[in-house]
C-alpha cells in the first residue's frame, strides 16, 4: 500500500487552511445569534460583518452586495429562480422570457435552468469550442429583447478553460439583459473584480479555496432586482432567510483573506507544476489527449483523455497507490453517461470515459508530481493490457 | 471521528480489480475454441471472452478475456473466468448476471449493468464454439421482443432500464418512452419490470 498521500483534486475541495482552521477553532466559543442584540450576539455579528468586509473587499465589491449563502449550488440556484418571479420587483421574466446559458455549466445551472424550462421559461444553451469557449458570435445571435438573464460560468470545473466573462458582460448588458457568472472555480485561482467584470450576479464557494464547506457568498450589484430564494427572516438584510452559519462565515472571511495574500505567486508555481505534469505524461504515456484551453485556463487543473481505458479504473488503481484525482467518467458516479463538458468540447464519448482531472492546490508539491508520474504510466499500461481497445491489430479494431 | 471507509466495492471485487484472473495476453485468439465479445467503448463498456472447449466432455477448460471498462466492469469479467472453467457448455451458458454478482459479494445497484455484459460475451463465445465445430444447432441467440410498437421499445430495452436504476412504471417510461403513446402495453411492461428487478436485484 502507498506511503505517500497525494491530493490532487482540489476542484472537488481543499482542506482548510492552517490559518482558517486556527481562526475558526478560536472561534468555536462563538455561539451567539447575530440577530441578537446582546453581547453574545454583537460578537457574532461584528466577526459575520468583517468576513463580510473580506470577501467584498476580495472580489472589489461594496459590503451591502455580499449575501452569505449556504452553498455555490444555492447561490446559482438562488439567481436563477430570480426569474420566474412573478413580484415587479424581480427580474421581469414575463417581458424577458429567455435565459442563455452554456452547455458546460455546473448541474445545479443546467438542473435549475431545465426546471425553469419546465416553468415556461425559454432556456437557450451555448455551444464551445474545442477547448471550451463559448461561442460569441453565437452569443450575439442568441441575443435580443426577449433575453433577460445570460448566466456563463468564469472557470470550467472539469477543464479549467476560463470565460472573458468581461467581454461577454458587456454585450449582455447592450443588449439589456443582466450578467450572472457562476465563479466558484475563479475566484482565489485568478484576479476576480466585480467592477471591471462588470456582472449583476457572481456567485463564490468558501471550500474550493481553502475555507470550510457549506458556506458560499452571492455578489448582487446594488439596485439590481432580487429576491430571496429561502425567506421568513431579515437575516442579510432580508435577502437570505435562515440563522447565520457564523463559524463558516468567518472561516470563509479567513480564507479569502489568505488567497489574496498566497494568490499572486501560487499561481505561478502551479502553473509550472502544471507543465511539468502534462509534459510528463506526453512524454511517458502513448495515446492520449488533453481537455481545456492550452493557454487560458486554470493554472492548477489539467484534463487529460487516455485512450482504451475507463477513468474510474484509473481513479481507483491511482487511489491504491495514495493519490487522489477525479474522473470525467461518470461511471464512477453512477450514471453512464460521460461527462457532459467534455462532450460539449467535441470529445469522443468514449475517450470522455478515459478521462482524468488532476487538480492540484496551495500545498501541491513537484514531489507528488514527480511520485504521479513514476506510478501513473504502468498503471495505464496494465488498464491497456485487458482492454479489448487494444486487441487484434491496433487501436480500436474491435469497435470497427 | 470515523477513517476512510471501504470502496464502494466488496472486498472479493476489490482483489479481482487488483489481481485480475485469467486475463488475455497479447492480441492473438485464433488459438481459442470461441471468441465472444459484447459492449462498445462508446458506451463505456466492452468485454471480450474466449474459451477452450474439451470438446469429447463438453467442457470449458480455458477462460480468458479482455475488458474495457470500470473496476466492476473488470472484476466480473475476471471472476466470470474462473466460474466458468470444468463447467459444461450448456451450464455455463446459463450463468446469470445475477450470480455474477453474488460471486463478487455484491454490486452496487447501480453497478450492475456492468456484470452483465460478461455473461453476454460468453454466450457468444459459446455460440461461436457451436458455430465452428458444426453444432449450428445448438447456437442460441437472444432475439428481442417488442413490447410496446408505438415507441418500438424491446425487452431487452426495458431490461437495460431497470439495470440502469428504473424501478417503477413511472421512471420505465422516462429511461425508454414505453406506453407514453397508446399505453396498451402497460400491462406486460409491469410483468416484465417485476421480473427483471427480481432477476437482478432479487426485489
Amino acid at each position: 500500500m502507498a506511503d505517500m498521500k497525494v491530493y490532487f483534486d482540489h476542484n472537488a475541495t481543499t482542506p482548510l487552511h492552517p490559518e482558517v482552521k486556527k481562526e475558526m477553532i478560536a472561534a468555536m466559543e462563538m455561539f451567539g445569534n447575530p440577530s441578537s442584540m446582546h453581547a453574545d450576539g454583537r460578537e457574532a455579528r461584528a466577526n459575520v460583518e468583517d468576513a463580510r468586509r473580506k470577501v467584498a473587499d476580495f472580489i472589489g465589491a461594496q459590503e451591502n452586495e455580499i449575501i452569505f449563502v449556504g452553498s455555490g449550488s444555492e447561490a446559482n440556484n438562488t439567481v436563477l429562480s430570480l426569474f420566474v418571479c412573478s413580484s415587479s420587483q424581480c427580474i421581469p421574466g414575463s417581458r424577458r422570457g429567455t435565459i442563455i446559458t452554456t452547455k458546460i455549466e455546473h448541474p445545479c445551472v443546467l438542473e435549475t435552468s431545465e426546471c425553469l424550462a419546465h416553468q415556461g421559461v425559454r432556456v437557450k444553451y451555448l455551444n464551445v469550442d474545442r477547448y471550451g469557449k463559448i461561442d460569441l458570435d453565437q452569443l450575439a445571435g442568441m441575443l435580443g429583447d426577449d433575453v433577460g438573464m445570460v448566466s456563463v460560468m468564469m472557470a470550467n470545473n472539469e477543464i479549467g478553460t476560463l470565460q472573458d466573462i468581461e467581454a461577454i458582460t458587456k454585450m449582455v448588458h447592450e443588449s439589456g439583459a443582466y450578467m450572472h457568472t457562476d465563479a466558484v472555480q475563479a475566484v482565489g485561482k485568478v484576479p476576480v473584480d466585480v467592477r471591471k467584470l462588470g456582472v449583476d450576479f457572481l456567485t463564490i464557494s468558501a471550500h474550493k479555496i481553502y475555507g470550510p464547506k457549506g458556506v458560499g457568498a452571492l455578489f448582487v450589484k446594488q439596485g439590481i432586482p432580487y429576491c430571496p430564494l429561502i425567506r421568513g427572516g431579515h437575516q442579510e438584510r432580508g435577502r437570505r432567510a435562515g440563522t447565520e452559519n457564523t463559524l463558516g462565515i468567518l472561516g470563509m472571511g479567513r480564507a479569502v483573506e489568505m488567497r489574496k495574500i498566497e494568490m499572486p505567486e501560487e499561481e505561478e508555481r502551479l502553473f509550472l507544476l502544471k507543465q511539468v505534469l502534462k509534459k510528463g505524461i506526453e512524454e511517458s504515456i502513448d495515446d492520449i489527449s488533453l481537455n481545456g484551453h492550452p493557454t487560458d485556463g486554470l493554472a492548477s487543473t489539467l484534463n487529460v483523455s487516455f485512450t482504451g481505458v475507463e477513468g474510474e479504473a484509473i481513479l481507483l488503481y491511482l487511489d491504491l497507490e495514495g493519490i487522489a484525482v477525479s474522473t470525467g467518467s461518470a461511471c464512477a458516479s453512477g450514471s453512464l453517461d460521460p461527462s457532459h463538458v467534455l462532450l460539449a468540447t467535441g470529445v469522443d464519448a468514449e475517450l470522455a470515459h478515459g478521462s482524468i482531472r488532476f487538480s492540484m492546490g496551495r500545498e501541491s508539491s513537484m514531489q507528488e508530481v514527480e511520485y504521479l508520474l513514476d506510478v501513473l504510466p504502468p498503471i495505464i499500461k496494465r488498464i491497456r493490457n485487458m482492454s479489448t481497445a487494444y486487441i487484434k491489430g491496433g487501436l480500436h479494431a474491435a469497435s470497427r | 471521528m470515523l477513517q476512510a471507509g471501504e470502496w464502494a466495492y466488496s472486498e472479493t471485487l476489490k482483489e479481482h480489480f487488483m489481481n485480475p484472473k485469467n486475463i488475455l495476453q497479447g492480441e492473438n485468439t485464433d488459438d481459442f475454441d470461441g471468441v465472444g465479445m459484447e459492449g462498445n467503448l462508446q458506451c463505456g463498456d466492452q468485454m471480450m471472452v474466449v474459451i477452450m472447449v474439451d470438446k469429447e466432455k463438453d467442457i470449458i477448460t480455458d477462460c480468458q478475456w479482455k475488458t474495457y471498462g470500470c473496476a466492476s466492469a473488470i472484476a466480473s469479467t475476471s471472476v466470470l473466468s474462473e466460474m466458468v472453467k470444468g463447467r459444461t457448455l450448456d451450464d455455463a451458458f446459463h450463468i446469470s448476471p445475477k450470480e455474477v454478482a453474488l460471486e463478487l459479494g455484491g454490486l452496487p445497484d447501480h453497478k450492475i449493468h456492468c456484470s452483465v455484459l460478461g455473461d453476454k460475451a460468453l454466450r457468444a463465445a459459446i455460440n461461436n464454439y457451436y458455430t465452428r465445430n458444426g453444432q449450428e444447432d445448438r447456437v442460441k441467440q437472444e432475439q428481442a421482443k417488442v413490447i410496446c410498437q408505438c415507441m418500438n421499445i424491446t425487452d431487452h430495452d426495458i431490461e437495460d432500464a431497470v439495470l440502469e436504476g428504473a424501478r417503477t412504471y413511472f421512471e420505465l417510461q422516462e429511461h425508454t418512452k414505453c406506453g407514453t403513446v397508446c399505453g396498451q402495453c402497460k400491462d406486460e411492461t409491469e410483468v416484465l419490470l417485476e421480473k427483471f428487478k427480481h432477476i437482478h436485484f432479487g426485489a
